[in-house]
Order: C-alpha cells, then structure tokens, then sequence
C-alpha cells in the first residue's frame, strides 16, 4: 500500500472533527471520499499534507514513510506528495508561469522539471497560450487547470483532489476529469474529495462515504453507486 | 526657488532613512502579517555594529601604518554591517516570533515591543549612557549646482540608498525566493504546498529587512554622527506610519510614503516653524489616511482565508 491511514484523528480548538479515520490507497489507484459539507473530507487532506495536525495516536505512512514526522513542505518536495486545495488558492498576483515555477521551489531535478512543464502543457493547452497573464484573471475553468497543473508541477507520486469540480460548467468538468485520468495513467495515484458523489464515484475505483468526522462505507465505486444508502442520501434518490 | 531646490535635497536624504526602515517593516508584514515593532531598534543595533565595525577598521589600518581611504572603511562598514545585523534580524524571527506564529497578533504585537525595549536597555547596559560619536569617515565636499548646496554625503545617502532599493526590486521580481515573498504576501497559508518552507523564508525575510535597517543606521550616522540606544524608537515609528501609508505588505508602497514623509516633514520645518515639523507632519498623514485607510497600494481585501 503507498498510502496507509489508521486511526486519523484530527481536532480544532480541541473539538474533535474526526474520528479515527482508516484507509489505504495502492499505487496508481483512483480513490474518492465523498461526503456532505463538514463531513471532515477537506480535513483528512489536510492532515495528510501536514497543514493541520493530527491527534495522538493518528498513524499516517506514505510509502513506508511515517509522515508525522514531516514538515508541510517537505511532504510536497521531498515525498512528492501534492495538494490542490479547495477553493485552488492559486496565487493572483504571480502569472501562469511563475505558480507553475513555485511549484518547483525545491525540486534539483532540472530535467525532470522540464519534461513535467512539457506534460501540463500536454494536458493543458490552454495554459501555455497564457503563461504571462496573471493568475488572478483567468477564467474559472482555466484557474482549476492551473491549480492541478501547479500541483503536478510540485510532485505527482500521489495528487490530493479538493473538490476539483467546484464551480465548473458540466463540460467543463467532465474535461477537468479527463486530464486528471490521463495524469492517473501516466503513474500518478489520485485521492479524490468530492461533494458531487455521482461524478466522482464513476471516475473512481473505490469509494468511502465520509460523515461527521467517520468513515461508515467503502467499497467499489460500482457497488456504492448501486447502494440504496448511498442513492439515498448523495445520488438524489 | 533656490531654498526650495534645496529642501528637495534635504527631504531626499530623509526620505531615504524612512524608506530604508519602512521595507523592513513591510516586508515581513507581507509574509507573516504582522508588523516587527521591534524594528526601529534594529536600526539602531546596525548603527552601533556599524560604529563598532568602522572603529575597528580604522584602528587596524592605523595599527598596520597603512593609509586606508576613508571611502573604502565606509563601505566595508556598510557591507560588513548589514550582514552582521542580518543575523539580529534572524535571531529575533527565531526567538521572539517563531514560537508565537499561530499565536494572536497582539502577542506578537507585544513581543516585538518587549524585543525592542530589551535591545534598548541591554545596550544602555553594555555601552552606559553616554553618547557614541560615529567616525567621521570620509570628509564632507560641498557642491554648488546653481544656487543649490549638496554634499558628498548627502549624494551617497541617497545614491546608496536607492541602490539597495533597486537591488531588492530586482530579488523581489527576479528570484525564486522572492517569488515566494510574493506568493507569501498573496496566500502565506497556500505557500507550503508548494514545497517552500517557511522556516527559511521567515528568516530570509527579516535578514534582508535588518540588513536594509543597518544601511540607514549607518547613512545615518554619517549624516548625524551622534549614536544613543533610543535613536530608534522615533525614526522606527516614523517608518512604521510610512509603511502603513504605502499600504500594508506593499513594497513599493513603503518606498514611496519613506519618502514622501522625508518630503512633508522638511517642507512642513520649512513653512512653519521648525518645532510645528512634526504635529503639521503627521496632521497630514492623518487626513491622507482617512481619506485612503488602505494606504496607496493597500489592499481592502484581506488575505488571511482559511485553508
Ligand atoms: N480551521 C478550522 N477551525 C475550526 N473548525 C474547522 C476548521 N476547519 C474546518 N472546521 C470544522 O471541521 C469540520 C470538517 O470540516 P471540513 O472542511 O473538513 O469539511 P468538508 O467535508 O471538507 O466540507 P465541505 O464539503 O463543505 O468542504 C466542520 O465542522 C468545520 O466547521
Ligand atoms: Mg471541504
């Protein structure tokens, strides 16, 4: 297993907001957690990025590594382990070009880094015809694109997924998709959250079903999406 | 118009020390959102380092029998100094900030406060009361441009001074560390994810805005070669009311309101009474600032969103 999470446990203010979570992903896996608002799913990226802390007794590996010992930036530069937030974050004030190259702030692997810029502009075509426009005045369709380029541009063993689809056009989206499959086959595992559970649950393998801070479902995304539990309260009947 | 030429010189030089101090202020506004307080006494340990390091090189070209120009010891203090304060700067972020970077504002706030007074005294305690006269180093030629006066030194000030401005325009736009002050000032909480760590940008930041500091320190001292512990507190907040006045975190914006503070405050000594200087001064900032809180380059959104 490359991702292995047992007994996550994360608080704010010292009010618990999961509870003891469990998962593990393989390599080259397409994993999605769906779950209502304030289920804990943005949490659990967090924790895994290191951007919040975890609670005693939380264990998180990520290739036999013990992640708990990682600062936020080393997770990114030094396990490869990358993160598209929710809401993208993306910096306004840098250009196209200039958040892709953050991305790389610490990686030495110079010609790597190029055959990397070469894929996201594969991907993403629309990114190379503005590469100095600042990021800030993109369109929302083009800022998702640059939020999941900058991600593989910081590391792509595995790409954390908050919510890529928020704020996209149906077609929109089911392109954002298409480019994430296509980085899925090129090696990269996928950990995706997501509130449209229909959407994601077709584009993963596997699903857990996250509420109030627990995992109470996993299985197969086609068994899920069969599951009258699952139909009932996130596939709208 | 003669008189006024050469207050334009005189508020150049003023607007320099501001300016200088005002970057450090904003700097590490800009990535950690919150204001050194303790700044304006890191000007006043880059004078006194400076005054220490010129002393020293001029006791040890004179213990050689060597005829070392007066340039070269200046310059030399200035180089040696910023770096040596830059480590102040680095200790302070470490000690005094770092444990308290998710700790509410105000206790920052404090700190830097508390971090300032100790500088203060601890000084008063190494060095005693009196005063410190900084080594006149290079001698000061008088120009005449038509009507105008200008000094050797007043040209090196404000030469010097736009200088360093210049260069960290250059490692703010040119450089991957300054990209990531940038990205810092936009979103300090996306930062990380980028693989940039902040415990090196922290104290990337305050060396850069302590080394600046020892520059103004130290054109200070040339211009008024009188040094005590407390030379800080009112220059330091000056340059804090530039910095805010060129809008928060805004680089540019501390540069500019440095000197234009040098500019109200000598035109105001001018008009009025030179003992009005200060209550006209800061009057005007006053209205400048009803009419724009955000400063010139400010921004009225806030930055600080929940990851
Ligand atoms: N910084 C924070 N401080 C305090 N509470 C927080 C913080 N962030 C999240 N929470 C709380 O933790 C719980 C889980 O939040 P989380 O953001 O993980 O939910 P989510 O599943 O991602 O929801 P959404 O689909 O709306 O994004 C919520 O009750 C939320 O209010
Ligand atoms: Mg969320």
């Amino acid at each position: 297993m490359q991702l292995v999470i047992r007994n996550l446990q994360v608080s704010y203010d010292k009010i618990k907001v999961l509870h003891g979570i469990d998962f593990t992903i393989a390599k080259g896996e397409i994993v999605t957690i769906i779950g209502a608002n304030g289920a804990g799913k943005s949490t659990t990226l967090k924790a895994i990025s290191r951007l919040i802390p975890a609670d005693k007794g939380s264990v998180m590996e990520f290739e036999g590594k013990d992640l708990l010992t990682y600062q936020p930036d080393r997770v990114v530069s030094e396990l490869g382990i990358s993160h598209v937030p929710e809401g993208r974050r993306l910096f306004g004030n840098l250009t196209v070009l200039e958040n892709l190259q953050l991305a790389t702030f610490a990686r030495k692997d110079r010609e790597q880094i190029k055959k990397d810029m070469e894929q996201v502009f594969a991907i993403f075509p629309r990114l190379k015809e503005r590469l100095t426009q600042a990021s800030g005045t993109l369109s929302g369709g083009e800022q998702q694109m640059l939020a999941v380029g900058r991600a593989y541009m910081s590391g792509h063993k595995i790409m954390l997924l908050d919510e890529p689809s928020m704020g996209l056009a149906p077609l929109l989206m089911l392109s954002m998709f298409d480019a994430l499959r296509e980085i899925n086959k090129e090696g990269t595992t996928i950990l995706l959250v997501e509130q449209n559970a229909r959407l994601a649950l077709k584009f993963a393998q596997r699903g857990y079903v996250i509420e109030n801070g627990r995992l109470v479902l996993e299985g197969p995304s086609a068994d899920l999406l069969d599951n009258p539990d699952v139909k009932k309260a996130y596939l709208g009947g | 118009m003669d008189l006024f030429l050469q207050n334009i010189v005189n508020a150049l030089q003023w607007g320099s020390f501001y300016a200088l101090i005002a970057l450090g202020y904003s700097m590490v506004y800009s990535i950690l959102m919150l204001f050194n307080f303790a700044h304006g006494d890191i000007f006043m340990v880059g004078a006194y380092i400076g005054f220490g390091i010129a002393t020293g090189l001029l006791a040890l070209a004179a213990m050689a029998g060597l005829p070392v120009p007066g340039w070269l010891v200046l310059v030399l203090t200035i180089i040696i100094s910023m770096f040596l304060t830059s480590f102040v700067g680095i200790f302070i972020e470490r000690v005094g900030y770092r444990p308290l970077r998710e700790a509410p504002r105000a206790s920052a706030a404090i700190t830097g406060l508390m971090i300032g007074i100790i500088l203060e005294t601890g000084n008063l305690a190494l060095l005693g009361a009196r005063r410190l006269s900084f080594p006149s180093l290079i001698d000061t030629v008088t120009f005449q441009i038509g009507s105008v006066y200008v000094t050797n030194k007043k040209i090196f000030i404000v030469a010097v001074s736009l200088s360093l401005m210049f260069g960290l325009h250059l490692f703010i736009q040119k450089t991957k560390w300054g990209m990531a002050m940038r990205a810092m000032s936009y979103d300090f909480q996306a930062v990380p994810l980028m693989g940039v760590s902040i415990n090196k940008l922290a104290p990337l930041t305050f060396a850069i805005g302590s080394g600046l500091a020892a520059a103004a320190g130290i054109l200070y001292g040339l211009a008024y070669p009188v040094l005590d512990p407390y030379m800080g507190i009112l220059l330091g907040w000056k340059a804090f009311v530039a910095a805010i006045l060129g809008g928060r975190g805004s680089i540019l914006g501390a540069a500019l309101a440095g000197f234009l503070l040098g500019f109200i405050e000598i035109f105001a000594a001018w008009i009025f009474p030179s003992t009005f200087r200060d209550l006209i001064a800061y009057s005007i900032i006053l209205l400048i600032l009803t009419f724009r809180p955000h400063g010139f380059f400010g921004q009225a959104h806030s930055t600080q969103l929940r990851l």
